[in-house]
C-alpha cells in the first residue's frame, strides 16, 4: 500500500470530469424531451423514463465517488479476478437471464434490470491492460497475440451467444489499443477498414463512399508522413494505404450487390425490432428506423425546433428514441448547432483521455486509457453513425446520453477507474 | 515514459477526428442542404386541417331568402375502431344491404384511405335521418357524424341566375393556390360571379399527430393557424314574386324573359325557359342530375337570356328610327308608301296590310316594313357621308352605343356579345371589290339579316328608350353584406349618341303600338305603357315571337324583353307574357285572368312533339 491520498478529489482531471457531467446532464434533458408529453411533464417524475434516468444518474455519481474512494492499487492488482467475475456473469445470464425481444442479456430485478455485457467492457479493458503491461509480455511473440486476442474475444463470443451481436461488435474496438501497443498496423488497419467498408457499402451511395475512402486514405497518409521520422518506411505505408484504397473501391461495387440479397432478412429484423408491421412505403434501403431517424435529424435544420418542440421524436415516429436513437432528439430539437456541439464534446472527451493516457508513466494506465477512449469512440461512431445513416443499425447506446442504468453505470465505472488511475500517476510508478 | 510506438497515437487521433469530421459533413448535408427531410417531417407529423366557412346566403330585393345552407351530415368511419358491429342492425338504420356495407368498408380500408384514417361512409344524411342515426351511434363504435352544409333553394326559381355550386375541377386546383381537391366552388350564375364574396375564406389549423395518426393537439399553440372567415350574404336585384310569375307564364314554352328597372339597371327578372329546379344541382346528386339535364333536347341548362343571339326583328325599327332622326335623314313627318312591301325593290321585303302612306308614329305602330327600308337606306345612302360605306359606319357606331354587338358587362358570367356586322364582314361576304350597296343589306332595316341580339340586350334597349337616351349596365347585385355596391361600376350612366329629344317621338310610336297597333290586345288597365312587337324570322323553324316594352309610359318602373321561340307573331305570345308581368309588377294584381289562364295553359313544347313523331 502506498501513501494515502488526503482527498479523493485530489489530482483528478477536472476536464474529463466536467465533460462527463455535462454529457450526462444533456443526455437527461434530451431523454426528457424525447419522452415528454403534456400529461407527464415533471422531469422528476420517476414513473417516466426521465425520472428513472435521474435516479440512474444519482447512482452513477455515487458509483463514481466509490470508484474514487477505492485505492488505485485495487484496479491494478485485481484485473484478472474482475475479468473472471465478469465472464462468469456473462455465462450466468445465458442460463438465468430474462429474455427481452429475442436476446438473453438481462438480469431482471423487478422494474430494474442489469446487463452484464455492459460491465464486461471495463473488465476486458483492465485485463488487457494488466496483460499487455506485464514486464514479460513481448508484442512480437505469437503467444502474446493469441492471449491478447483471447482476452478480448472470449467475452465477445459469450455476448454473441446472448444474441447481442451489436454489443459484441464493440470489442473489435480494442484493435486501436493493440495497434498502439505495437501490433502490426497493416493487419489491424486492414481489418478495420474491411469492417468499415462492408458495413458502409450497405448504407452509403457508392460514389460518395469511394470519395470518402479516398479522403480517409489521404488524411491517413498525411498523418503518417507528418508523424513518421522514418521517411522511407512512411512511403511504403502510404503506398499500402493507396493500394488498399483501390481494392476497397472495387469491393464496394461488389458488396453492394451481394448484400442486396439480404434485404428480406433485414426487413424481418426491423419488423421484429419494432414489434409491428411496417407499411410498404416506409421500406427504405436502410430500414424504417434509420429513415425516420434521418427525417427527425434532417428536419432540425440549422438551429433546431427548440427544446420540447420536436415532433418526430416526441410523437414516436422514431423508434427507441430515448435509448439507441437519442441523438435524433438532439438533431431535431437543437439542429446542426446542437449536434455538432455534442459531437465536439465527445471528441474532446476522447482526445483528452488519449492525451492523459499518453502522459501516464505506467503502461497499465496508458493501455487502460486507450481502451476507454476506444470503447467510447466505437459507441459514439456506431450510435451516431446509425442515426445519420452512416452505420448499420446496431443496438448500442450513446455513452452517458442514452436512457438506461446499465450502460450509464458501466461507462461511469470505466471512465472513473481511468480518472482514479490518472490521479495517482505521480504517486506510484507502476 | 515514452513508448516505442508512441507515434502511433497520431494515427489514432487522426482516425478519430476524421470520423467525427465525416459525421459533421453528413449532418451539415442532411440538416442544411437537403430539404427532403424537413418536408417529410411536416407531412408525417402535421395534418393541415381545413376549417370551411359557411357560404353566404342570397336574398331577393325584398329580403326574401333565395339561397341558404342546409345542414347535413356525413357518416364517417375509422375502420380500425369498428368493433363488435351488429351489421344487420347497422344496415337497417342506413337502409343499405350487406353487400353495399362490405363494399364501402373495403373502400374505406384500401388506399388512398386506410384503416386508421377517417373516411366518408355515407354522404349527406339529412338532419331528420341523422337524428335517428345519432341515437343509435353508440352501438356502432368507429362511426361518427361530421356536419357539412349543402345549398338549399327554398323556392325552386331562377336557376340560371343563381347558378350552382359544385366540386372544383382539376384545372382550377392546378392553377389556384386557394382551392384544394374536394372544395366547392360557384360554377355558374351568381354563385360563380360572387364566389369570392360568398365563399368566405377557409381557415387552417395544424394538428400534430403521432406515429399512429392520433391527434396530439395543435402545433405551437395554434401560432400558425388561421381562422376561417364566413362568407358574406348578398342581396340580389331579383323580385322573387315577379320571377316566379314569369317562370309560370313561360312554362312549356322555349324562350326567355329579362326585366330591368330602367332607372338603375337592376335586373328584376331573369328567365330562361325551360329551366330546372336548382335543388337538383346540389351535393352528391349533382353529377347525375347534371348529366340528365345536359342530355335533355330542350337544353334546360342553356342560359338563353345571356347566350342566345336572336335576329331582333321589328323591334330593331326603333333603333333605326332614332339613328335616322339623329342624322337628320328622317323627320317624324316623313311619309313613305307601302304597297304590301318595299316598292323600290319590287315589293320586298314584304309587309302586311295597313293604310299607306304613314308617318313615323304610324309606321312604328303598324310595324311597316317598307317605311323602315326607306329610313335605313336614307341614313346610309345620305349624300353628306359621301359613300354608303361611310354611311354604314356612322349608322353602326350609333347602334353600338345601344349596348349591342358587345357584351354589356353585366355581373353574370358567360355573357355573349350578339352581332352588329362590321363593314369588313360585309365586304368579304357580299361586295368583294364592288361598291358597298344599301340594297344588299336592306334586311337590317327590319332587324333581320346578320343581326344578333341577346334577350338581355333587348331589355337594355328598352331601358334606353324608357330613360330617353341612357342606361345603366344591367346587373343582379344590390348589396353585399348590407353594404351598397357603388364601387362596382354599375352606377355610371351609359349615354347613347342620340339626342334625348328624338326619343319622345319613338316613345309616342310605341305607345300607339299598345293603344291601337300590333299589341292593342294587351293593354293594361290604368297603366299606359309602350311596347314593340317583333316577329323574328328564323331559318330553323317557325318565327320567334318577340316583344319589348316598358311601363308605365312616364317614369317607367320596368323594361322588359320576351322571346318565345318558334311561336309566331310577337303579339300573340311574347306580348301577353310581357304585359302580364308588367301588370303584376306595376299594379301588384292581375285584372285579366282570362289572358293569364290562356298563357299558363299554352303548351308550345308538347304540341310540337306529337307532330315530330308522325
Amino acid at each position: 500500500m502506498s501513501r494515502e491520498q488526503k482527498n479523493i478529489f485530489q489530482n483528478i482531471d477536472w476536464i474529463i470530469t466536467g465533460l462527463f457531467l455535462l454529457l450526462v446532464l444533456l443526455g437527461w434533458l434530451n431523454i426528457y424531451a424525447a419522452v415528454y408529453n403534456d400529461d407527464h411533464n415533471n422531469i422528476l417524475d420517476i414513473s417516466q423514463k426521465y425520472g428513472k434516468q435521474m435516479m440512474w444518474i444519482a447512482g452513477a455519481l455515487i458509483i463514481a465517488i466509490v470508484v474514487l474512494i477505492f485505492d488505485a492499487n485495487f484496479f491494478t492488482a485485481f484485473p484478472y479476478p474482475i475479468y473472471i467475475a465478469s465472464v462468469l456473469s456473462l455465462i450466468a445470464v445465458i442460463f438465468f437471464g430474462t429474455e427481452v425481444s429475442g436476446s438473453k442479456s438481462w438480469f431482471r430485478f423487478g422494474d430494474f434490470g442489469l446487463q452484464p455485457a455492459e460491465f464486461g467492457k471495463f473488465a476486458v479493458c483492465l485485463a488487457l491492460a494488466k496483460y499487455m503491461s506485464a514486464m514479460n509480455t513481448r508484442v512480437e511473440h505469437f503467444q502474446t497475440k493469441v492471449i491478447a486476442f483471447s482476452i478480448v474475444l472470449f467475452p465477445a463470443l459469450l455476448i454473441v451467444l446472448q444474441k447481442e451481436a451489436g454489443t459484441a461488435l464493440v470489442y473489435t474496438t480494442f484493435i486501436f489499443v493493440l495497434f498502439r501497443e505495437g501490433f502490426s498496423g497493416n493487419i489491424l488497419l486492414g481489418g478495420f477498414f474491411t469492417t468499415l467498408l462492408l458495413l458502409s457499402a450497405l448504407l452509403v451511395n457508392k460514389t460518395v463512399l469511394v470519395i470518402l475512402l479516398a479522403l480517409i486514405a489521404a488524411v491517413i497518409s498525411f498523418a503518417i508522413w507528418v508523424s513518421s521520422r522514418n521517411r522511407k518506411k512512411a512511403k511504403r505505408v502510404i503506398w499500402a494505404v493507396f493500394a488498399l484504397l483501390i481494392i476497397a473501391s472495387g469491393a464496394v461495387l461488389g458488396v453492394d450487390r451481394a448484400f442486396s440479397k439480404m434485404k428480406p432478412h433485414q426487413k424481418t429484423r426491423i419488423n421484429v425490432f419494432l414489434g409491428k408491421e411496417v407499411s410498404k412505403d416506409m421500406k427504405k434501403k436502410a430500414g424504417y428506423n434509420v429513415n425516420q431517424s434521418l427525417i427527425a435529424i434532417g428536419s432540425g435544420g440549422f438551429s433546431g425546433k427548440g427544446f420540447l418542440q420536436g415532433t418526430q421524436t416526441k410523437y414516436n415516429f422514431v423508434p427507441e428514441q430515448s435509448t439507441d436513437f437519442i441523438f435524433c432528439t438532439v438533431g431535431e430539437e437543437w439542429g446542426f448547432l446542437g449536434s455538432a456541439f455534442i459531437l465536439f464534446l465527445f471528441l474532446a472527451l476522447i482526445l483528452r483521455i488519449l492525451f492523459i493516457a499518453e502522459r501516464q508513466r505506467s503502461s497499465f494506465s496508458r493501455i487502460y486509457g486507450y481502451g476507454v477512449a476506444s470503447i467510447l469512440f466505437f459507441h459514439v461512431t456506431v450510435n451516431v453513425g446509425m442515426t445519420i445513416g452512416l452505420a448499420p443499425v446496431i443496438g448500442i447506446p450513446l455513452p452517458f446520453f442514452s436512457y438506461g442504468g446499465s450502460s450509464l453505470w458501466a461507462f461511469t465505472i470505466l471512465l472513473f477507474i481511468f480518472i482514479k488511475l490518472d490521479s495517482n500517476r505521480l504517486l506510484i510508478l507502476r | 515514459m515514452t513508448s516505442q510506438f508512441s507515434d502511433r497515437k497520431y494515427v489514432i487521433i487522426v482516425i478519430f477526428s476524421a470520423i467525427i469530421l465525416i459525421f459533421l459533413t453528413r449532418l451539415f448535408y442532411i440538416q442544411l442542404i437537403d430539404d427532403q427531410y424537413k418536408l417529410t417531417a411536416r407531412n408525417q407529423a402535421f395534418r393541415y386541417m381545413v376549417d370551411y366557412p359557411a357560404r353566404g346566403n342570397v336574398f331577393d330585393r325584398k329580403g326574401k331568402r333565395l339561397v341558404y345552407n342546409q345542414a347535413a351530415y356525413d357518416l364517417i368511419v375509422i375502420p380500425r375502431q369498428v368493433k363488435k358491429l351488429d351489421t344487420a342492425e347497422f344496415c337497417k338504420v342506413l337502409s343499405i344491404d350487406r353487400k353495399i356495407f362490405l363494399k364501402r368498408m373495403e373502400k374505406a380500408i384500401l388506399p388512398p384511405n386506410s384503416s386508421r384514417k377517417p373516411s366518408i361512409f355515407e354522404k349527406e344524411i339529412s338532419i331528420e335521418h341523422s337524428s335517428i342515426l345519432q341515437e343509435k351511434l353508440y352501438k356502432f363504435p368507429g362511426f361518427f357524424l361530421q356536419p357539412r352544409t349543402l345549398r338549399k333553394y327554398p323556392e325552386p326559381i331562377a336557376p340560371h341566375l343563381l347558378g350552382y355550386v359544385g366540386e372544383v375541377s382539376e384545372k382550377i386546383t392546378d392553377t389556384s393556390s386557394y382551392y384544394m381537391d374536394g372544395d366547392y366552388i360557384g360554377i355558374s350564375g351568381l354563385e360563380k360571379a360572387y364566389e369570392k364574396v360568398l365563399r368566405g375564406i377557409k381557415g387552417t389549423h395544424i394538428e400534430v399527430v403521432d406515429v399512429h395518426n392520433r391527434p396530439q393537439g395543435s402545433y405551437m399553440n395554434g401560432m400558425y393557424d388561421t381562422a376561417a372567415v364566413a362568407g358574406k350574404d348578398i342581396v340580389c336585384t331579383i323580385d322573387a314574386k315577379l320571377q316566379a310569375y314569369g317562370e309560370k307564364l313561360m312554362l312549356n314554352k322555349i324562350g326567355s324573359v329579362v326585366a330591368i328597372e330602367p332607372s338603375t339597371g337592376e335586373i328584376l327578372a331573369f328567365i330562361s325557359s325551360p329551366g330546372y329546379d336548382p335543388n337538383l344541382m346540389v351535393g352528391s346528386a349533382l353529377p347525375k342530375n347534371y348529366k340528365i339535364l345536359q342530355q335533355d333536347t330542350l337544353k334546360p341548362l342553356f342560359n338563353r337570356a345571356l347566350m342566345a343571339s336572336y335576329p331582333p326583328g321589328s323591334i330593331f325599327k326603333l333603333i333605326n328610327s332614332l339613328v335616322g332622326l339623329q342624322e337628320g335623314t328622317l323627320t317624324p313627318e316623313n311619309l313613305y308608301p307601302c304597297r304590301g312591301g318595299y316598292p323600290i325593290m319590287g315589293g320586298k321585303p314584304k309587309c302586311h296590310a295597313h293604310s299607306s302612306p304613314r308617318d313615323l308614329v304610324g309606321a312604328i305602330s303598324t310595324s311597316c316594313n317598307s317605311y323602315f327600308c326607306y329610313v335605313f337606306r336614307g341614313i346610309i345612302d345620305a349624300k353628306k357621308f359621301g359613300t354608303t360605306k361611310k354611311g354604314y359606319e356612322v349608322w353602326r357606331n350609333h347602334v353600338l352605343t345601344f349596348g349591342l354587338g358587345k357584351p354589356l358587362g353585366s355581373d353574370l358570367p358567360y355573357e355573349l356579345r350578339g352581332n352588329v356586322p362590321s363593314i369588313e364582314y360585309y365586304m368579304k361576304k357580299f361586295f368583294g371589290k364592288n361598291d358597298f350597296k344599301s340594297s344588299t343589306i336592306v334586311s337590317l332595316s327590319i332587324g333581320q339579316g346578320e343581326l344578333g341580339i341577346l334577350p338581355l340586350q333587348m331589355a337594355n334597349v328598352m331601358c334606353i328608350i324608357a330613360n330617353r337616351g341612357f342606361y345603366y349596365i344591367p346587373h343582379t347585385i344590390k348589396s353585399i353584406d348590407g353594404k351598397s355596391i357603388d364601387q362596382l361600376g354599375f352606377r355610371k350612366k351609359q349615354i347613347t349618341t342620340i339626342n334625348p329629344k328624338h326619343y319622345e317621338i319613338v316613345v309616342e310610336g310605341m305607345a300607339k303600338v299598345v293603344e291601337s297597333g300590333t299589341a292593342a290586345m294587351q293593354k293594361i288597365d290604368s297603366v299606359p305603357y309602350c311596347g314593340k312587337t317583333g316577329t323574328a324570322q328564323n331559318p330553323h323553324g317557325k318565327d320567334h315571337s318577340v316583344f319589348v316594352a316598358f311601363a308605365p309610359k312616364e317614369n317607367p318602373k320596368i323594361a322588359i324583353s320576351v322571346v318565345v321561340e318558334n311561336a309566331g307573331f310577337g303579339s300573340q305570345f311574347a306580348a301577353p307574357v310581357a304585359s302580364l308581368m308588367m301588370e303584376l309588377y306595376t299594379t301588384d294584381t292581375i285584372k285579366r285572368p282570362e289572358v293569364e289562364k290562356r298563357m299558363f295553359e299554352m303548351d308550345l313544347i308538347h304540341k310540337i312533339q306529337p307532330i315530330k313523331k308522325q
